[in-house]
């Protein structure tokens, strides 16, 4: 099929299982798959700016259907994932200043591709001894007989004294957000986590969810279902946003991402509809490759020199 | 296999025979004729273009979204 506003010959079908594995990881894990969909985009010959705006407006389509489907599931909350996408929008924006920075100082690749592989390895790191260390009490409880088994959504962290630590800081103004289970939280400690998100949004491109959903639970405290979907939901926020401004400087090819968001449309609700049947420790276990794969990606670019 | 996840694997599988088939119907109907003015609106005014691309995604999604839903509840007999 040819997509004549980038110029592309691409078949349809390729680009509906790419959607379609995207949204499942999507409706899962809260992300919007761009370490897959870049260089699968860049793989069939699409130029590296039509890669990131494309996928970009994939993302949005694909956070749609899956935020709609956690909606339904009530794994929302509209009002933190609005806070969120302020810092978001916020932090990509100083992302990409901050990219510019170290453009000029001749050093980018290198310190980006550094402080990028330390952050996702820790993550991974640390995201696999709290879930087993979770689940493994979780297991004790239930051998004990204190607990007669967990429900999907009944959420247990091992790093909880810590979260509530993080949510008694009384730093005004002070929210609260009942739909995540959380009395008070400052206001600036949500907008920093998305801040934080979104630079490295603005520093690697696409989303940065593998950075956002973990810091949601472990930091603010969301249980790992409303994570998220909350996570959509200001992906949606903060993505349509990067798609405009990249259709601006024509970097978007809309009809590739019209037909990518065919196959997500189904992949995302089967991503969605399969978070009811895991726990919280065992979603963030199953987490911790996405991560991996993130500094994977920037080792291979970091030694090739090629952008996957 | 259990009886029950058989029945939801070909309720799955016939959804998704139907989806396809829809979904190539849109790619040869709506893509063929929405490509070219896409393409001269890109070119003659971006921020028309920029705008009209996000209205068109999100539009899909929640069609597409009603659509699957739909689907889903007429073969499984269940909204999950």
């Amino acid at each position: 099929m040819f997509f004549p506003i980038s110029g592309a010959h691409i078949s349809p079908i390729y680009l509906a299982i790419v959607g379609f594995l995207i949204g499942i990881l999507g409706g899962f894990f809260g992300v919007g798959g761009s370490f897959i969909a870049g260089p699968a985009l860049r793989a069939v010959g699409l130029d590296w700016n039509f890669a990131v705006g494309t996928d970009l407006a994939h993302i949005v389509g694909k956070s749609v259907v899956a935020a709609k489907r956690h909606r339904a599931l009530g794994n929302v909350d509209l009002r933190l994932g609005l806070i969120m996408a302020v810092g978001t929008i916020g932090g990509a924006e100083c992302g990409a200043q901050l990219i510019q920075m170290l453009k000029r100082a001749g050093n980018v690749n290198l310190v980006v591709s550094i402080v990028s592989i330390a952050v996702y390895v820790s993550i991974s790191t640390f995201m696999i001894w709290e879930s087993q260390k979770t689940l493994r009490a979780q297991n004790r409880k239930v051998a004990a007989g204190g607990i007669k088994g967990t429900t999907a959504k009944r959420d247990q962290s091992a790093f909880k004294p810590t979260t509530r630590a993080i949510q008694r800081l009384k730093i005004w103004p002070m929210v609260a957000l009942p739909t995540s289970g959380i009395k008070a939280i400052s206001i600036w400690i949500i907008l920093l986590v998305a801040f934080v998100g979104g630079v490295f949004s603005g520093f690697l491109g696409g989303g940065a969810g593998y950075i956002r959903m973990p810091s949601m639970v472990y930091v603010l405290g969301v249980p790992t279902h409303l994570a998220v979907g909350t996570d959509l939901f200001e992906i949606i926020i903060s993505a349509s946003y990067g798609t405009f401004t990249h259709a601006v400087k024509g970097n978007v090819d809309i009809l590739i991402a019209l037909v990518m968001n065919t196959g997500a449309a189904i992949g995302a609700q089967i991503g969605a509809i399969s978070t009811q049947y895991f726990t919280g420790p065992k979603i963030r276990l199953a987490f911790v490759p996405l991560p991996l794969i993130g500094a994977a990606i920037v080792i291979y670019t970091l030694v090739t020199g090629h952008k996957l | 296999m259990k009886p029950q996840a058989a029945k939801t694997l070909r309720a799955f599988l016939v959804e998704l025979v139907v989806y396809a088939i829809l979904v190539v119907g849109y790619f040869f109907l709506v893509l063929h004729f929405l490509g070219e003015s896409l393409h001269q609106l890109e070119m003659r005014h971006r921020y028309t273009y920029a705008g009209v691309a996000i209205l068109l995604i999100v539009g899909q999604a929640v069609v597409l979204e009603a659509l699957t839903t739909l689907l889903l509840r007429l073969f499984s007999g269940r909204s999950e």
